[in-house]
């Protein structure tokens, strides 16, 4: 079974479209990208997934169940979303322990003490940071705690919204580590959004290329890594990549 | 001490009180920096402490009349003199600093809640709710205070618990206005976007993660504006809508007072005084709060 | 080579709670008419460094140095007046976000204008023919139209490309260059990197690129400074950086994932003490 199907999906912000017949197919347990620059449509897409973007038409599956145009509560349970700034996705005012918990109490899940503790063990996150406030951690270890509140409901999905581009290097190859040994670890399915090519090669098996809100191509990470996307945009983008790494 | 202070200042909490209590601590001891707020701190602190004790340190009762004593001059019985009525001025400030303290309470518990709650309301959902509660909002802010305040009391009849209710339907609006402003710059911020990805309910956004990021900016206003409410209970009482005689509100004594000003000063000078230092206290410790409180500069701390 | 900037031993320090902290603790260049790259991760004081040589620290942080010296001037003894005449004029600094560095109710042509006016006194005909020959060369196509529009409506990349104009136009000595592209997408990088690339080389100007991005920095920089909690860790020729010898600079290069990435597990820099 897919995990997500997409057919056809065209979003709009007012009266402007902003994608335009999108469909692409994730499979249950699969790491799937979609790239692009900014402006190509891909963070809406994982909006109207989640349901954050509400106007759109077409279809979109999660787990063979069509989605609804908003958020559910059975959808909550089965896919969350990583956001791009770990200093904007957690509430300054409360500490790691709220901030984990309140997804528990949102779905009446008693134990949060032990989910609590155990779901920041699998995120490699110090019992002494429980109790501290955001702006007592640093960028990574917030990051952590955001994946940690990703995973507290134990979904089977993640959407990643560039999940790395706010941090320094080291510690990006941190967070993708981590998210590569707890999809290992459980099974998980991704998609990722990222502008970042080599990330896609580390952590992806399968990408799909954006530009102006259309898929242009989708690929195997083996041909992006041997260079040999079909698509000329594609072709440009790796190439811009690639040109970087070599001087 | 030292290792209370240890245990309060710790990196790592190790329980949901201790990282709140540590909080607290740290803001307070922020706040305990800033002269400024510590007088303001202190002005008000003396406020409720003399409104507590009154009847411990009046030295003669409020409302009990001497004719023969009829506006003395301040001397070593009357400390602060005596009013047409022989009535101890000093007495009457210290009572009339609980109806102070009252108003002012009981302005701050019915207005900043109502306001909070309209503009977080009305900034979360947007759209049409925004309209209209903004919309009622905007009719009740193009009136000046003190004359809406006027109109309210007029409608409901003159006296004290009259004169709050309407300093109350005054001030709110402009609560309102900053609950909203803040919870629009909130509401798309990613934190609320993942609790609603999690299920919470418009109830529970609001209650549990927009409302606790709105009440500082929220109590730092009603502090600033704690100053103003008791200026415009002393108008109201000043000509004659709020406190009705003889209980000894600040501003109605003013008004008395206006008649013998030039020959004896003190009887309305002196509640004039009270006025002016506990207006500027609020302003001091809302001062204060500010710069403690405000998320820009406090979380740093 | 004579020196176009010359620090010896700065510092920039900070008080907090527990006691005064220096983020950027004794450093020492010298620059002459060449290119070179700061890099280091969040932390590491290298935009502390370029914001200190044109005196931009604010209170309460403090600026020390034994020698600061910027074509023999020393920039330290100056005063804000003075200084101001040098920002601009002699020393220009691009920031990373356009967005918050352009007058949002100015068209773009009246910004430019002003930078050059500030400095100079010059007929309008001159303000125009140069402000027109600015934009193209920091290659906007359509230079009249750009003239008469607003920041919010121009793209990103544009954004920046405006930014520079306004930071070259006065014709400084050195430009200071502080994560100027990390707002852009990589194909929009490119072309302002080479753009400022192109702009430095033939106007013989220095130019101090910082940024976090070790690949970007060895590709348009002579000489490389890798920076880490307030000291140079490693100094290298950019060429040089892939057999960069400490252990520090070889842990953040290998931890950047490649295209053609082969290995299960990033390679991991060990932490000190708690700050992961």
């Amino acid at each position: 079974m897919n995990a997500l199907a997409i057919d056809n999906l065209d979003i709009s912000y007012g009266d402007s479209k902003v994608t335009h017949g999108i469909g692409f197919n994730v499979a249950e347990g699969e790491s799937f990208a979609l790239v692009g620059e900014s402006g190509s449509g891909k963070t809406t897409v994982l909006k109207a997934i989640a349901g954050m973007a509400k106007s759109w038409t077409g279809s979109i599956s999660v787990f063979g169940a069509p989605r609804s145009h908003g958020i559910d509560r059975g959808f909550a349970k089965q896919c969350q979303m990583v956001f791009q700034d770990p200093y904007g996705s957690l509430h300054p005012r409360k500490t790691v322990d709220a901030t984990l918990s309140e997804p528990l109490a949102i779905h009446g899940i008693g134990d949060s003490g032990a989910r609590v503790d155990e779901v920041m063990q699998s995120v490699g996150l110090d019992r002494r940071f429980r109790f501290r406030f955001p702006h007592q951690l640093s960028g990574g270890q917030r990051q952590r705690v955001a994946i940690a509140r990703a995973l507290i409901l134990k979904p089977q999905m993640l959407l990643l919204d560039e999940p790395t581009s706010a941090l320094d290097v080291s510690v990006q190859a941190e967070i993708l580590n981590l998210l590569k040994r707890l999809r290992r670890e459980q099974g998980l399915t991704y998609l990722m959004v990222t502008h970042n090519l080599p990330v896609v090669s580390f952590l992806c098996d399968r990408l799909a290329v954006m530009r102006h809100g259309r898929v242009v191509e989708i690929a195997d990470v083996d041909q992006l890594k041997r260079g040999a996307l079909v698509d000329p945009y594609s072709r440009e983008l790796t190439k811009f990549s690639a040109a970087h790494l070599q001087n | 001490m030292a290792t209370t202070r240890d245990w309060l200042l710790d990196d790592s909490p190790s329980s949901r009180l201790q990282a709140r209590l540590g909080r607290s601590y740290r803001l307070s001891h922020a706040l305990a920096r800033n002269p400024l707020a510590m007088v303001g701190a202190i002005i008000v602190l003396t406020l409720i402490l003399v409104a507590l004790f009154a009847p411990w340190i009046a030295t003669h009762s409020p409302i009990g009349q001497d004719l023969a004593m009829r506006l003395k001059p301040p001397s070593w019985d009357n400390w602060m003199g005596t009013d047409e009525l022989g009535r101890d001025i000093w007495s009457r400030v210290v009572y009339g600093a609980r109806i102070t303290l009252m108003i002012v309470a009981l302005v701050a518990v019915l207005a900043a809640p109502v306001g909070l709650i309209v503009g977080a309301v009305a900034g979360y959902f947007g759209g049409w709710t925004d309209r209209i509660l903004m919309g009622i909002t905007d009719i009740f802010l193009s009136m000046p205070k003190l004359i809406l305040a006027l109109a309210f009391v007029a409608a409901l009849g003159p006296g004290i618990q009259n004169a709050i209710i309407a300093i109350a339907i005054a001030t709110w609006p402009g609560y309102a206005r900053i609950a909203r402003a803040e919870t629009l710059t909130i509401r798309n911020s990613e934190f609320v976007a993942a609790v609603e990805l999690q299920g919470a309910s418009s109830f529970r956004v609001i209650v549990n993660h927009i409302l606790p990021l709105c009440t500082s900016s929220m109590i730092i206003r009603v502090t600033l504006d704690m100053a103003g409410i008791i200026l415009t209970a002393a108008g109201l009482g000043f000509i004659g809508l709020g406190a009705q005689p003889p209980l000894p509100e600040w501003g109605a004594m003013i008004s008395r007072g206006r008649s013998f000003i030039l020959d004896q000063w003190w009887v309305a000078t002196m509640p004039g005084f009270a006025i002016v230092i506990v207006s500027l206290g609020f302003c001091f410790l809302g001062d204060g709060l500010r710069d403690v409180l405000d998320p820009k500069h406090g979380d740093r701390q | 080579m004579n020196a176009l900037l010359e620090i010896r031993n700065l510092k920039v320090t900070f008080p907090t709670a527990r006691g005064p902290v220096d983020v950027v603790k004794g450093l020492s260049l010298t620059l002459g008419r060449e290119r070179l790259g700061i890099v280091g991760e969040s932390g590491s004081g290298k935009s502390m460094t370029g914001r200190s040589i044109l005196r931009l620290i604010r209170s309460p942080g403090q600026v020390t140095a034994d020698e600061m010296t910027f074509n023999g001037t020393d920039l330290l003894s100056l005063s804000e007046r003075q200084m101001r005449a040098i920002r601009g004029a002699r020393i220009s600094m691009v920031m990373q976000d356009p967005k918050f560095s352009l007058n949002p109710v100015m068209t773009i042509g009246d910004q430019i204008a002003e930078a050059l006016l500030t400095h100079q006194k010059l007929a309008r005909s001159d303000i125009r023919s140069r402000t027109l020959a600015m934009l193209e060369a920091v290659r906007i196509n359509d230079p009249e139209r750009v003239l008469g529009l607003y920041p919010h409506e121009v793209s990103g990349g544009m954004g920046q490309r405006v930014m520079i104009a306004m930071m070259l136009i006065p014709e400084p000595d050195l430009l200071i260059a502080d994560e100027p592209t990390s707002a852009l997408d990589v194909s929009v990088q490119a072309q302002v990197l080479e753009i400022i690339d192109d702009l430095v080389k033939r106007k013989g100007m220095g130019l101090i690129l910082i940024s976090h991005d070790l690949d970007l920095v060895s590709a348009y920089c002579d000489r490389i400074l890798v920076m880490r909690s307030g000291e140079v860790v490693e100094e290298c020729d950019a060429g040089e950086l892939k057999n960069a010898k400490h252990p520090y600079t070889r842990g953040l290069l290998a931890s950047i994932p490649r295209i053609d990435e082969s290995r299960d597990e990033l390679p991991v820099l060990e932490r000190t003490g708690a700050s992961t």
